[in-house]
């Protein structure tokens, strides 16, 4: 429960905290940290235009999109306290059910008949492809480490005993900001602010959306965000009291956005062709932590 | 009275085909149907009564030739023979609307319906029958009559040569598991099934390897297990949707049931096999979805995912025997549960996706995706069944897919605790797999369900029959889709009868270990609460968002084209460009060939580009070797020369050295015996 409110209060801030950390590096004063939240709110009070080649997939996609992440979020846990549902394997669930949403955006795009939008869903689908073995074996390492086999009991569990294993969590933080970054369709892998559906992902295959919709679709990119930076604050968090791991929780949130912030400012979106190359990394990053974690336990043969 | 029962279900199908002789066309159409929904209901009753009560064994006393015929129906019979009678319900039911377009062709619709009586009946029997030569006899029948319905169509080169393709195929199957039965037969003395059991556990394992190589080869050719697939993606397009749905549901599952039944049977090391089947259904997996994108032929696709399904079913089974041989229970559980359930499942949402498939090919004409577009508007009942079939297959929650998955992944993880290094690396590599299958299943469907049914459509339409959607259609597939949801939230529907089954494989000297089983159990429920949760969480959201756009303005125009506003059917993504990056990716695994005409010169000619997927295990495994075979033979073409003389000759040359080999060679021993004595 606690965890969900967390992220729920956090996703209402996030993105601001990146707009601010990319104009403060870009020399510019910014937008306050609620602009982008309110940019929201906007969006939700005006009306929409829907194209006449779309069915009921089209609206269908964005609620499901949102109630998919939603439905994620509550199997999040807060180092001890479990999140709202918890079960064995819950993170099979978890990386089941964002694509689930995934899927429907991506028929979303198609149903709209758009060249462009057909170009982003093809990217999307792909690169949402190679990012899930990372995400696996990236859990199959803590099962591994921990013995245990779900959110909640793994995170709780996850204690740091030698040099190795504080490499395992770094190594861990920097997989899960990167997939988080892949996941959202940000920067290096794809530009939200580029003005070329060309080389658009996520922002071509929403191109149709609007009003309402729009803004759903927007602040579930925010939950999303929010939401891996719980999973990455619960690497460090375990078993802290609550005022200790709450003041935490949102250092690492803000640290998280600051991050995706910094990236966002000082690289280069990769070009599209090396994307998978880029995205290929991440699984092999995961199975040295894998290896690591062997080498911790000393499984090794 | 359940042998009665039985007797009374192979008699209908005979007296169904005499009673053919007595009826026009569609009155052979509805005999059909109403012969295989009796049929349907007896064997449900008997397996039904084989869960409720226990095993059903009794013998006939056979002739010298098959000896003593045993029928056991125990539990894995039961699965199976339920799991068969619902494809065939909803395959009948739905394939007599189908078949109303062939009306005209009355001899071949009548051949059609007594092979599919006959695959129906010879199913079921090959699930009860424990007898090896019985079995054989009986899967020949299968064989040659699912042949029969497959070549409908047989006026088309094409699919009579896919038929032929597949009557071959199944025949090395046949020969694989005579070979099996006839070993077992040789060192024993008997058919029966349990023959090989007494024969196994008396030899060395080697021995028990070698037996289970054999029977699985020639299951593996009917399951479809890579490098045996070859004949499905041509088979598949080739027949009638109700026959590929039936096909793809069941009788490839079939293959999957003797590999079971042989697991059950033989005593041999069982760690070595899992390792082997484990590696074996994660090539299948990962190449059966890999190729299963690239296709063009909306069948072929769904083909090459039945392939990738049994790929899955392949790695719960080959889970479930490490579980046995290293002892470990939840293994055990998750593996052959896993398994079970998901052949079920695919039974079920791989039928739905066929007979959507079918739809499409009776409103179009046409399976090649690129040519198809924006049915939803057009089929909007067939376009939603169709989602849902491929929501369930991809795996996702809250659809059954999930269940299944969720089982062997549960395994998998589990499996990762264990301590020995060996099978946590092939669990590592199963886990990569099964993640990848999934990752590449999304990526096929989103291109299966966008390009055929979204958008618009992409070639001019002509003529579309738009009947296709009348009601007694749509109910068989609405039927399954039911089941399908069903399972996806009540996890636990089918739970105590796998568990059944389950204690089949366990192994005598372990006692059951039933907090885990508990715990596991538990979840299954929680998977249902959340799935259920999902549903609702889903249609609150989506009835917020009702109330909120209603009361504001909404309009409808043209798709944004960045400016453009002309038209744009011709400018939608096409299924190739849709895949392409992933065929950049894995074109050195697969073998693409392309044609290509650029554009050239002042006034250049359209241009066009036409990619062929083809198979490199087929080209390896069949097409080469055929190619060198026949290039072989081909030298001894000169013999063949249409001259009767000639042939004649042969038969004189042929009886003369009939005659003097036996002389010649009395004529070389008594030389060779002078010589000894010299």
């Amino acid at each position: 429960m606690i965890s969900f409110l967390l992220i729920l209060l956090t996703s209402l801030f996030f993105m601001g905290v990146i707009v601010r950390t990319k104009s403060i590096a870009s020399g510019r004063k910014g937008p306050g940290l609620f602009q982008p939240m309110k940019d929201i709110f906007r969006l939700w009070k005006k009306g929409s235009v829907y194209s006449k080649t779309t069915s009921f997939i089209f609206q269908l996609a964005p609620t499901a999109y949102f109630a998919s992440v939603l439905m994620a979020i509550l199997m999040v846990p807060h180092g001890n306290n479990p999140g709202i549902i918890s079960f064995d394997c819950d993170f099979v669930m978890f990386a089941y059910i964002l694509a689930l949403g995934k899927f429907l955006m991506i028929v979303a795009a198609l149903d709209t008949g758009s060249s462009f939008e057909g170009m982003g869903a093809s990217r999307e689908a792909l690169f949402s492809m190679l990012v899930e073995p990372a995400f696996f074996i990236l859990m199959g390492s803590f099962t591994l480490f921990t013995g245990h086999t779900s959110f909640h009991s793994i995170f709780s569990m996850l204690h740091y005993g030698s040099y190795v294993s504080y490499m395992l969590g770094v190594l861990a933080t920097f997989v899960l900001v990167l997939i988080a970054m892949i996941e959202n369709s940000r920067m290096p892998v794809d530009d939200p602010k580029t003005h070329l559906e060309l080389t658009m992902i996520h922002e071509v295959m929403v191109l149709d959306y609007s009003g309402f919709d729009l803004g759903i679709i927007m602040y579930t990119t925010n939950l999303k965000f929010a939401m891996y930076g719980a999973i990455i604050s619960n690497l460090f968090i375990s078993a802290l009291p609550l005022e200790f791991s709450i003041p935490l929780f949102f250092a690492i949130q803000i640290g998280f956005a600051i991050t995706a912030g910094i990236i966002e400012s000082f690289m280069a979106r990769f070009r599209m062709g090396h994307n998978p190359q880029f995205i290929f990394i991440l699984t092999s990053v995961s199975l040295l932590i894998f290896f690591g974690a062997l080498m911790v336990l000393e499984k090794f043969m | 009275m359940e042998s009665l029962l039985i007797e009374i279900f192979n008699l209908l199908a005979l007296v169904a085909m005499g009673c053919f002789l007595f009826f026009k066309t569609k009155g052979r159409g509805l005999i059909t149907l109403g012969v295989i929904t009796i049929q349907v209901i007896i064997s449900s009753v008997v397996a039904f009564s084989v869960f409720s009560t226990g095993l059903i064994e009794y013998s006939y006393s056979g002739s010298w030739i098959t000896e003593m015929i045993p029928v056991r129906i125990d539990f894995l019979s039961a699965w199976f023979i339920l799991i068969i009678s619902f494809t065939f319900l909803t395959g009948a039911w739905y394939g007599i609307q189908y078949m109303k377009k062939y009306i005209d062709q009355a001899d071949n619709i009548t051949l059609h319906a007594v092979a599919f009586i006959l695959v129906y009946t010879s199913l079921i029997d090959i699930c009860i029958v424990q007898n090896g030569f019985v079995l054989l006899v009986v899967w020949e029948i299968m064989a040659l009559s699912s042949f029969v319905v497959v070549i409908f169509e047989h006026n088309k080169a094409e699919t009579l040569k896919a038929g032929i393709n597949f009557l071959i195929q199944s025949h090395v199957s046949i020969l694989f598991l005579t070979i099996a039965f006839m070993w077992v037969r040789v060192k024993t003395g008997s058919f029966d099934f349990s023959a090989i059991t007494a024969y196994t556990s008396t030899q060395p394992a080697i021995t028990g390897i070698g037996l289970f190589i054999f029977f699985f080869i020639g299951f593996a050719i009917k399951a479809g297990f890579v490098p045996f697939h070859t004949w499905l993606p041509l088979a598949h397009p080739a027949a009638p949707a109700h026959i590929s749905g039936v096909m793809s549901g069941v009788i490839i599952k079939i293959g999957i049931y003797g590999i079971l039944r042989v697991l059950l049977l033989i005593k041999t090391d069982l760690t070595a096999l899992g390792y082997f089947i484990l590696t074996i259904s994660v090539i299948t997996g990962i190449y059966g979805v890999m190729l299963a994108i690239v296709q063009h032929n909306l069948k072929k696709l769904l083909a090459y995912h039945s392939i990738e399904n049994i790929g899955i079913i392949g790695i719960g089974i080959g889970l479930g025997c490490l579980g046995i041989g290293y002892n470990n229970q939840i293994l055990l559980v998750c593996g052959f549960g896993g398994a079970l359930l998901h052949t079920l499942n695919h039974s079920l949402f791989k039928s739905l996706l066929f007979y959507g498939a079918g739809n499409v090919y009776q409103a179009r004409h046409t399976m090649d995706i690129e040519a198809l577009g924006g049915l939803i508007k057009r089929m909007p009942r067939s376009a939603f069944l169709f989602l849902i079939g491929s929501l369930a297959i991809c795996g996702f929650p809250p659809f059954n897919g999930f269940v299944s998955e969720f089982f062997i992944y549960n395994g998998l993880f589990k499996g990762l605790l264990f301590n020995n290094f060996m099978f946590t690396l092939f669990v590592l590599f199963a886990i990569l797999g099964l993640v990848i299958i999934g990752g590449l299943a999304l990526l096929c469907f989103t291109k299966a369900f966008g390009i055929v049914f979204l958008g618009t459509p992409r070639e001019k339409i002509h003529h579309d029959d738009l009947t296709i959607e009348r009601p007694l259609r749509i109910v068989p597939m609405y039927a399954v889709a039911l089941v399908i949801i069903l399972i996806g939230i009540f996890p636990l529907l089918f739970t105590p009868w796998l568990q059944k089954i389950i204690q089949l494989y366990q192994p005598s000297s372990v006692s059951q270990t039933g907090a885990q089983l508990k715990t596991l159990l538990d979840n299954l429920t929680l998977i249902g609460w959340y799935s259920i949760g999902f549903i609702g969480v889903t249609a609150l959201c989506y009835f917020i968002r009702h109330l909120i756009i209603s009361r504001r303005s909404s309009e409808v125009d043209v798709t944004w084209g960045c400016g453009y506003t002309g038209e744009t059917d011709k400018m939608q993504y096409t299924a190739s460009s849709f895949i392409r990056t992933y065929r950049k990716l894995a074109e050195p695994l697969l073998s693409i060939k392309k044609e290509k005409q650029d554009a050239s010169g002042l006034y250049p000619h359209p241009i066009r580009q036409v990619t062929h997927p083809g198979d490199k295990v087929e080209n390896w495994l069949i097409d080469k070797p055929v190619s060198f075979i026949k290039r072989f033979l081909n030298r001894f073409v000169f013999l063949q020369n249409g001259n009767i003389q000639a042939y004649i000759l042969y038969g004189f040359v042929f009886v003369g050295l009939a005659i003097l080999f036996p002389l010649i060679l009395d004529k070389i021993v008594l030389l060779m015996n002078f010589l000894k004595q010299l």
